[in-house]
């Protein structure tokens, strides 16, 4: 894995991006946010904010930067700096999720497409350890890497017009949950109760990229409880925290 | 005191700056589509530029105002009545207590900006006054809705009326552009297509991205997902040209081959469907 040497562009004139090779991978997504990190630190407020993805930092600079590729050499160098992931503060979340068929809406369909059994589904699913990559598409929408490869299936040839707030789903090589009711071509396999998006809360979204989540298998009856006990902000989710 | 929606028009919303600076939680920018006009409008009353606005698209509201205001529509043309009587574009106006005014059409361009002295207050959802879905309650403004709004008494300030809407910025077709992050790997062909053809706005337009007619046919390959910005254009496999505008989503799997200059956005957005553009190269 190359961390050094990536590509340096202005985007429009307010903003750089910085590239790395096109690959989805753990410790290059470590290394992506110490860069981060050292960017934000250098810069303080001259920032408007820096934007990860699996492979790329997009730094947004506020409007009294008036000459973005005069930073770039700058840029060069902090990160020319860095040898190696800089250790930070990570925490692992246990997220519920009722894979029960009322919400399980294509389960059966996964099952015949991949020959699995619907119990093998939810297995498989839970049993992974996954990271969250960086948040996009859809306020609150993360961008989990870890799906196991027999889950994987394509997305619906029709996508639905409405998909339920917390539906968790697997499109492609792909599965996260939609943090809002949202047409979506996503096979649905459960939802999860814990709302991964509070416009009342500061920040919105408590997960953050290099976090990682597990999910865990409840009945109906307890997604009900959950469901309200989150409605009224008195669930705690289970976390551990870990230097990544 | 308050600003009551009698018919909501086509599509009208509240927006002022938007949210810069939330695209890590997957929350776009959003805000006026048209920033020039909308600084204009905030501008005539004597408003700090980035106040909240009316955002008003082809078809307007009817709106009932509780109390007096001073207020300004700001735009390239429209068919404006206070009471009935005929309002010009660009100039503030006195609105009296119980008046009724009817924004009917948008005669030129696409949108047009209401402000009313020290803006609507609409609640701030983090830290912008900006209707969008899954952040404020609605997208858009509806029948019976009440906005609240300042009274304002005393004579019309004249010196705001001096400002000039400078409408000949709007005229051009040629949108400049820099390089998009994989302009670089589009063939020589495809860029000069970028570049010579023109483009018919399509019908399917919106808020979050504007859409065109024509196809340039490519066998390039989706790009892993990366950061977007609004002014970004995107090129897809099936060869629609896409830009994205003020509520698209922050990241994208298509690849991005060019990038509007910053005017260039509100020149775009003033576009209707059917007009043609081209593309510049800065």
């Amino acid at each position: 894995m190359n961390y050094q040497n990536p590509h340096f562009q202005a985007y429009g004139e307010q903003a750089v991006l910085i590239v790395w090779e096109e690959k989805i991978n753990g410790d290059l997504l470590n290394f992506i946010l110490s860069a981060r990190d050292q960017i934000e630190m250098a810069y303080r407020e001259t920032l408007v904010e820096v934007i990860n993805t699996y492979h790329s930092l997009l730094i947004k600079y506020s409007p009294s930067i008036k000459n973005i590729t005069k930073e770039i050499p700058f840029l060069q160098n902090l990160i020319g700096g860095l040898e190696a992931p800089q250790k930070a503060q990570a925490a692992r979340y246990h997220l519920p999720v009722c894979y029960d068929e009322k919400f399980g809406l294509d389960l059966t369909h996964i099952s015949v497409t991949n020959n699995l059994k619907i119990s093998e589904i939810q297995q498989l699913h839970t049993a992974a350890d996954y990271i969250i990559y960086f948040i996009g598409f859809l306020p609150g929408f993360l961008y989990l890497g870890g799906l196991n490869k027999k889950l994987f299936c394509n997305r619906k040839e029709m996508p639905r017009k409405k998909v339920k707030k917390g539906a968790v789903g697997i499109g492609g090589k792909q599965t996260g949950i939609y943090p809002v009711d949202a047409p979506g071509g996503w096979q649905l396999i459960g939802n999860c109760p814990v709302p991964v998006f509070n416009v009342q809360n500061d920040p919105p979204v408590i997960f953050k990229p290099g976090d990682h989540i597990r999910f865990y298998p409840v009945s109906l009856e307890e997604y009900r409880h959950i469901l309200a006990e989150a409605e009224k902000g008195v669930f705690s989710l289970q976390k551990e925290d870990y230097v990544r | 005191m308050y600003v009551e929606v009698l018919k909501a028009g086509l599509a009208t919303s509240i927006q002022d700056k938007g949210r810069p600076g939330l695209g890590r939680f997957g929350i776009p920018e959003s805000g006026a589509m048209d920033r020039y006009a909308a600084k204009l409008a905030n501008l005539l009353v004597g408003n700090r530029e980035d106040s909240a606005v009316m955002e008003i698209t082809l078809m307007g509201p009817n709106l009932y105002f509780d109390c007096t205001a001073l207020a300004a529509v700001a735009g390239i043309d429209a068919e404006v009545l206070l009471n009935r009587m005929a309002i010009p574009v660009n100039k503030p106006f006195l609105v009296p207590k119980s008046s009724v005014l009817e924004i009917k059409k948008i005669t030129e361009g696409k949108y047009l900006y209401l402000a009313v002295k020290d803006g609507f207050q609409l609640p701030r959802v983090m830290n912008s006054r900006s209707m969008y879905a899954g952040i404020t309650s609605k997208s858009m403004l509806e029948k019976k809705d009440r906005i609240h709004v300042t009274s304002v008494s005393g004579n019309l300030q004249n010196s705001f009326s001096s400002i000039r809407f400078n409408k000949e910025r709007y005229s051009t077709s040629c949108l400049s552009v820099f390089p998009g992050p994989e302009f670089s790997r589009l063939p020589e062909n495809i860029k000069q297509q970028l570049f010579h053809q023109t483009f018919t706005l399509s019908n399917d337009s919106n808020r979050m991205a504007y859409l065109f007619e024509e196809c340039i046919q490519n066998n390039l390959q989706p790009i892993l997902t990366g950061p977007v910005l609004p002014g970004t254009v995107q090129l897809t496999p099936s060869g629609k040209i896409v830009v994205l505008m003020r509520d698209g989503q922050v990241t994208g799997g298509y690849p991005r081959v060019l990038q509007l200059h910053a005017d260039c956005l509100d020149i775009l957005a003033q576009k209707r469907p059917g007009e043609k553009i081209g593309f510049y190269p800065r």
